[in-house]
């Protein structure tokens, strides 16, 4: 495929690497270190996938943060979906949540049980659900940053334009930037730069970020092939290096300076910011989405009457200091024992853009 | 499920949607979230949503960076 080869050439990779070694040492003899986040998770797969972090000497820090949907959802939501199944509800899902653990059951288990949960891989394919079972309600299970809302807001306006009456949205949205805010707040998290997600970018643009930017920590905007993500550890290391800090987007082919209009416009007419709840940061003021008054009806808790509860995480996973990037998945006792892929314990080992899934994939493996 | 891929939008229908193609079987792709699809267009395809159109000349701009420095500088003490 156009533009995925061209940006894997192996030479160009292979000289950027020694590139980044070299700024990584020369930045190593000056004594000091620098601590770099990895918003998104499919940055955390294409590093561990690459080996990217083995080019980093110990005194640069790669490490991972909250940008995995499915990581960051909270048990209780899961337990809200399972409740609406066993009222008969039809819920619709991404299949990245069907093995996440709840307090007590996962969606997996409850659809084995008999619920009817079915796996779409387009929220526009809820809309013909929707249309076959004029009879019955149906959920879809709405988690996601803002690359993932656009198309579920955009579903939501069809629906409503076709007047669809047996659709409702159960939301866990979340905002990127007040995370990261949040994140950088915490005196007791040490970050000085972020690799910024490719493409929620591409629906909130580059200016967003410009605020964190000026509270001192650089960001770069970069792709998912290994010269876009080596492209951007240089320039970071650079800044970190001469203590600058701006927004600079290396993934212009995609990212606009002013992301995508239509995309910000067809949100803000369904949706407003409020406060979310994250697994292992907590609530943060404005990093998530709800319905506007007008489009209530589409809220599968206001339609339903269910209220999405905290509900309990599971004794010793650890994931909520992994989307923090206090610690690293080897650190969790259950890692690899108790945990892995194949019967996870925490929602960080669910997703393939967990960290503690890519960290199972790929590290351990080649350590071994 | 946040994966999000280039394709190449084949035949723009009039119901929203456009057939593209990423190397396998034609698939039917949303387009709504983009302003102005052509066949030709490559975009980047999230849960079935062309989310952004691929800029050609950006792509070739960055590219070609690495073309006229052919390797990135050499370290001094290699
Ligand atoms: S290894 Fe498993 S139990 Fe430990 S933090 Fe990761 S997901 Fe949670």
């Amino acid at each position: 495929m156009k533009y995925l080869r061209e940006f894997h050439d192996p030479a160009t990779a292979a000289a950027l690497a020694k590139e980044l070694a070299y700024a990584g040492n020369s930045f190593a003899r000056s004594g000091r270190s620098a601590v770099i986040m990895e918003v998104c998770g499919t940055h955390t797969m294409a590093i561990a996938r690459h080996g990217i972090r083995s080019l980093l000497p110990p005194n640069i820090q790669l490490i991972s943060g909250p940008g995995c949907p499915v990581c960051v959802t909270e048990p209780g939501y899961i337990d809200t979906a399972i409740e609406l199944a066993r009222r008969g509800v039809i819920v619709v899902t991404f299949g990245d949540l069907l093995a996440v653990p709840g307090s007590e059951s996962s969606l997996a288990n409850a659809r084995a049980a008999g619920a009817r949960i079915v796996v779409c891989y387009s929220p526009a394919e809820t809309l013909r659900i929707a249309a076959q079972h004029q009879n019955s309600e149906v959920v879809f299970l709405a988690v996601g940053f803002e690359t993932t809302i656009a198309p579920i807001v955009s579903t939501l306006e069809a629906a409503s334009k076709n007047g669809v009456k047996n659709l409702s949205f159960l939301t866990a949205f979340k905002r990127v930037i007040p995370a990261m805010k949040a994140l950088v707040s915490d005196t007791s998290n040490r970050i000085d730069a972020f690799l910024c997600p490719g493409h929620v970018s591409a629906i909130i643009g580059v200016e967003p970020y410009q605020e964190i930017a000026t509270s001192g920590i650089p960001c770069v905007i970069a792709g998912f092939e290994p010269i876009d993500i080596l492209q951007a550890l240089l320039k970071l290391v650079d800044m970190v290096k001469n203590k600058e800090a701006s927004v600079i987007n290396l993934y212009s082919r995609v990212v606009r300076q002013r992301g995508n209009p239509k995309a910000q416009e067809l949100i803000d007419t369904f949706l407003v910011p409020s406060a979310a709840r994250w697994r292992g940061l907590g609530e943060i003021p404005d990093s998530g989405f709800s319905f506007r008054e007008t489009w209530r009806h589409f809220d599968a808790e206001a339609r339903h009457g269910v209220r999405i509860p905290e509900g309990r995480q599971y004794r010793g996973c650890l994931c909520g200091e992994i989307v923090k990037g206090k610690i690293p998945p080897e650190q969790c006792s259950h890692f690899g024992r108790k945990c892995t892929p194949e019967s996870p314990v925490g929602p960080c080992m669910v997703s393939s853009e967990g960290t503690c899934a890519a960290y199972y994939k790929y590290i351990s493996v080649q350590r071994s | 499920m946040c994966l999000a891929v280039p394709m190449k939008l084949i035949d723009i229908k009039n119901d929203g949607f456009a057939t593209a193609e990423a190397g396998g079987p034609l698939q039917e792709v949303n387009i709504s979230l983009i302003e102005d699809p052509r066949p030709g267009d490559y975009v980047i395809v999230h849960a079935g949503f062309a989310i952004e159109k691929l800029d050609d000349k950006e792509a070739m701009a960055r590219l070609a960076l690495f073309d006229m420095h052919g390797q990135p500088h050499q370290s001094p003490d290699k």
